[in-house]
């Protein structure tokens, strides 16, 4: 019985024991529901959740264990005689599956009846091409050891799907039988609901850190592969970048960093000011009509697509600084300093617009937060709104807008597409802003596209650089949301 | 209200600091203060007392423009400080405030030392030459503020550090620095204990000396101690305005006397 079955058994179990657990609760008081401890509808959640988190949890785990188990014991199976030169277990282990699963199809198609097969001999037929006929396409011709640790495969995986069945049948039965006895008017239903939506929430929130964890371990272990193959000292103190696949790549972080932190920089002085100066006249001077329309129109930018302000950087922003500082005599400035459209101007400018709303509605919080009290002081005493804002309400905000920057910062160093579209692809260090030059996340865009081979220096050294920049965000945040909290504790 | 005009016209008109002359206050369709006359005098403490919600707050705030931050609200009739109207449109409000100091319900601090929240005043309006006339000016409200004993050794810590008594204290003294003619108290010890508005009170008889002070309190106890004239406000109207001792011992308008005695508030 296929998975997709079991699960809507468990579904009809389910939906039947809310309806026969409330009936139960509702007959047990007959019909008077105020004498019941919970509202009717609880004892139905008790007995619907009895019936499916068990039989789903034990559903899941199997589901998971199964094919790690037979795995092991099948390829014990295989002698190291059947291994290719060249090869290892894991190739033959997926030769056995296929076979298996080629196996499997053939019966449940009816292309090959259960005694044909289970009668198979790999010296007498042409296993390949019978398993070709029907789309399941092998590398090599059968041998008789794989053929036979396929049916083994194949017999273990159907005894164990078997057992699933029964075993997770049973016990949404056995939850669904246990807590229709359970339900009587006595019996507090709506605790145990309780309980069950609190184990419900913490699940769903340690799947999240899980995950986290899992992301950063994933990076990590690649990474090691990584340090494994290539010198730490070239990729940390190296001065090139120059990947090639001839084996003796200089894959050195330093030029990419240098990349990303002069264009964050730039990102930094468009939209600092602009976003910060957006945000003192949307909280201190705009009228209620002007902020009630303009702030939702600044966080528009905020909902713009990334891979947007890429094409506005490429198509218009790029051009623009060429036609001001490029083109010789035809440039408006007639310079020549700018040959290309991508540099690091471009992508800075961009990546400012998109960080402005990002500043300004962080900032505005804050600034929003500064109690009315401070203004009300200082206007008391005869200042006028500007030197209120400069004087009272900007010291009291500063701690809360510097976490702000930093988080914009944090996010101008992440940022890809903008810096894949206008930045360029030359890593070099040079100060001069209308060269191109690259970022870490546009190296890990390249060296992760295209053929790759995860089991070369230069496909690896993007686990390496992400982990870099990942440690460089986190880094950033915790300052930020360590700065933030710390003023916030100030106003309580 | 005959009987009260007859009362004021004994106070010679030199002494007037403020007269207010037909006030009215609306926050968008609300009538907050209706039609309200009243003449402080200089080197007075004036009382403002009332059930809450009855305006005193909003009408304390008339004279020095505060109510110009807040954009529903419009102000008719007269207020002459020294019998200029400051709704005029030559007056500039923020040269008026600080002409008019205030001290609010709660000790507002700036997030600065324990100085720069006294001579932020100071500093905005240019009032010292050098850092010698600055640090005399700090000391010298500090002092009018009765915190500068406390306060002397630790000048540079912030201002927020403080208790809530010190705090209000500081605030005065902020306030006091930029040499108001007028000092604005709206339930200046409302957030304070016992003992901090024993000082505090000390402090508003102390300051009588210098300024015209108009105080609103919610407790008549602290309007009897500190006040020379106190007004009676409710529901928007000046009910009655007088003498301290005649308006507790002696109330004219049957209002009063059942807001003193408790009936009303």
């Amino acid at each position: 019985m296929p998975v997709s079955w079991l699960i809507l058994i468990l579904a009809a179990l389910t939906l039947g024991g809310y309806i026969a657990g409330r009936a139960r609760a509702r007959a047990s008081v007959q019909g008077d529901v105020r004498r019941l401890h919970s509202l009717p509808s609880y004892y139905g959640y008790n007995v619907a959740l009895f019936a499916l988190v068990p039989a789903l949890a034990v559903l899941a785990l199997w589901l998971l264990a199964q094919p790690m188990l037979i795995d092991a014991r099948v390829s014990g199976m295989i002698p190291d005689t059947l291994i290719p030169e060249g090869s290892n277990q894991s190739l033959v282990m997926s030769d056995v599956r296929r076979v298996a699963d080629g196996l499997e199809l053939a019966v449940s198609s009816g292309a090959m009846s259960a005694d044909e097969v289970a009668a198979l001999d790999a010296d007498a037929t042409d296993i390949r091409a019978r398993l070709g006929e029907m789309g399941v396409a092998l590398g090599s011709d059968v041998r008789p050891e794989v053929l036979e640790a396929a049916q083994a495969y194949r017999a273990m995986s159907s005894t164990g799907t078997l057992w699933m069945t029964g075993v997770v049948l049973v016990l949404a039965l056995a939850g669904l039988a246990w807590s229709y006895s359970r339900t009587h008017s006595e019996f507090r239903a709506r605790n145990v609901v309780e309980r069950g939506v609190l184990t419900l929430l913490i699940l769903a929130a340690s799947i999240a850190i899980l995950t986290t964890v899992g992301i950063v371990l994933s990076m990590l272990f690649e990474t090691i592969n990584f340090f494994s193959l290539h010198d730490w000292k070239d990729f940390f103190l190296g001065a090139t970048w120059a990947p090639n696949f001839r084996g003796d790549s200089e894959l050195s972080i330093l030029p990419l960093l240098w990349g990303t932190l002069y264009i964050s920089l730039i990102a930094l002085i468009v939209a600092v000011p602009i976003g910060l100066f957006a945000a003192i006249y949307l909280s201190e001077y705009a009228s209620k009509p002007v902020r009630a329309f303009a702030k939702p129109l600044l966080e528009i930018l905020a909902g713009i697509p990334t891979i947007v302000y890429g094409l506005f950087a490429l198509l218009t922003v790029g051009p623009l600084l060429v036609d001001i500082f490029g083109r010789g005599e035809e440039g408006l400035l007639g310079l020549n300093w700018m040959s290309g459209a991508t540099s690091v101007l471009t992508a800075g400018v961009v990546m400012g617009i998109m960080l402005i709303p990002f500043v300004s509605s962080l900032s505005d919080d804050i600034i929003n937060s500064v109690p009315q009290s401070m203004r009300d002081g200082s206007l008391g005493l005869g200042a006028t709104k500007s030197e209120t804002v400069r004087q009272v309400v900007m010291p009291a905000a500063l701690p809360g807008i510097v976490g702000a920057i930093l988080l914009a910062a944090s996010r101008a160093i992440g940022e890809t597409m903008i810096v894949v579209m206008g930045a360029g692809a030359i890593a070099k260090f040079s100060l001069n802003p209308l060269e191109s030059m690259t970022t870490i996340t546009t190296r890990i865009v390249s060296q992760l596209t295209g053929d790759t081979d995860f089991a070369s220096p230069e496909t690896l050294v993007a686990f390496a650089l992400g982990l870099t920049l990942f440690v460089l965000t986190l880094g950033l945040n915790i300052l930020a949301l360590y700065i933030v909290r710390k003023y916030r504790e100030q106003y309580e | 209200m005959n009987q009260m005009t007859s009362v004021e016209k004994t106070v010679s008109t030199e002494a007037n600091k403020i007269t207010a002359e037909g006030v009215q206050v609306y926050y968008g369709d609300t009538h907050a203060i209706k039609d309200v006359n009243v003449q402080i005098e200089d080197k007075t403490v004036t009382a403002f007392i009332g059930p809450s919600g009855c305006g005193k707050s909003t009408f304390l705030r008339c004279l020095n423009r505060m109510n110009d931050t807040i954009d529903i609200c419009r102000v008719e009739g007269q207020i002459l400080l020294d019998g200029e109207n400051i709704y005029d449109r030559k007056v500039d409000p923020v040269q008026l405030r600080a002409k008019v100091g205030m001290v609010f319900q709660k000790p507002n601090p700036f997030p600065k030392s324990i100085y720069d929240n006294v001579a932020y005043g100071p500093r905005i309006h240019g009032l010292a030459r050098n850092k010698a006339e600055l640090d005399e000016i700090v000391e010298k409200a500090l002092r009018r503020g009765a915190i500068w004993n406390e306060v002397k050794d630790r000048l540079h810590a912030p201002g927020t550090g403080l208790s809530g008594g010190q705090q209000q204290r500081l605030c005065i003294a902020r306030a006091v620095a930029t040499e108001p003619e007028v000092l604005l108290m709206d339930e200046p010890c409302s957030a304070l204990d016992p003992i901090a508005t024993a000082q505090v009170e000390e402090l508003i008889d102390e300051l009588r000396q210098n300024y015209s002070v108009v105080i609103v309190t919610h407790s008549m106890q602290q309007a009897a101690r500190v006040s020379q004239k106190t007004a009676f406000f409710h529901l928007g109207n000046l009910v009655e305005f007088g003498e301290t001792g005649q308006i507790f011992t002696n109330p004219t308008d049957p209002r009063t006397e059942s807001y003193i005695t408790g009936r009303i508030g």
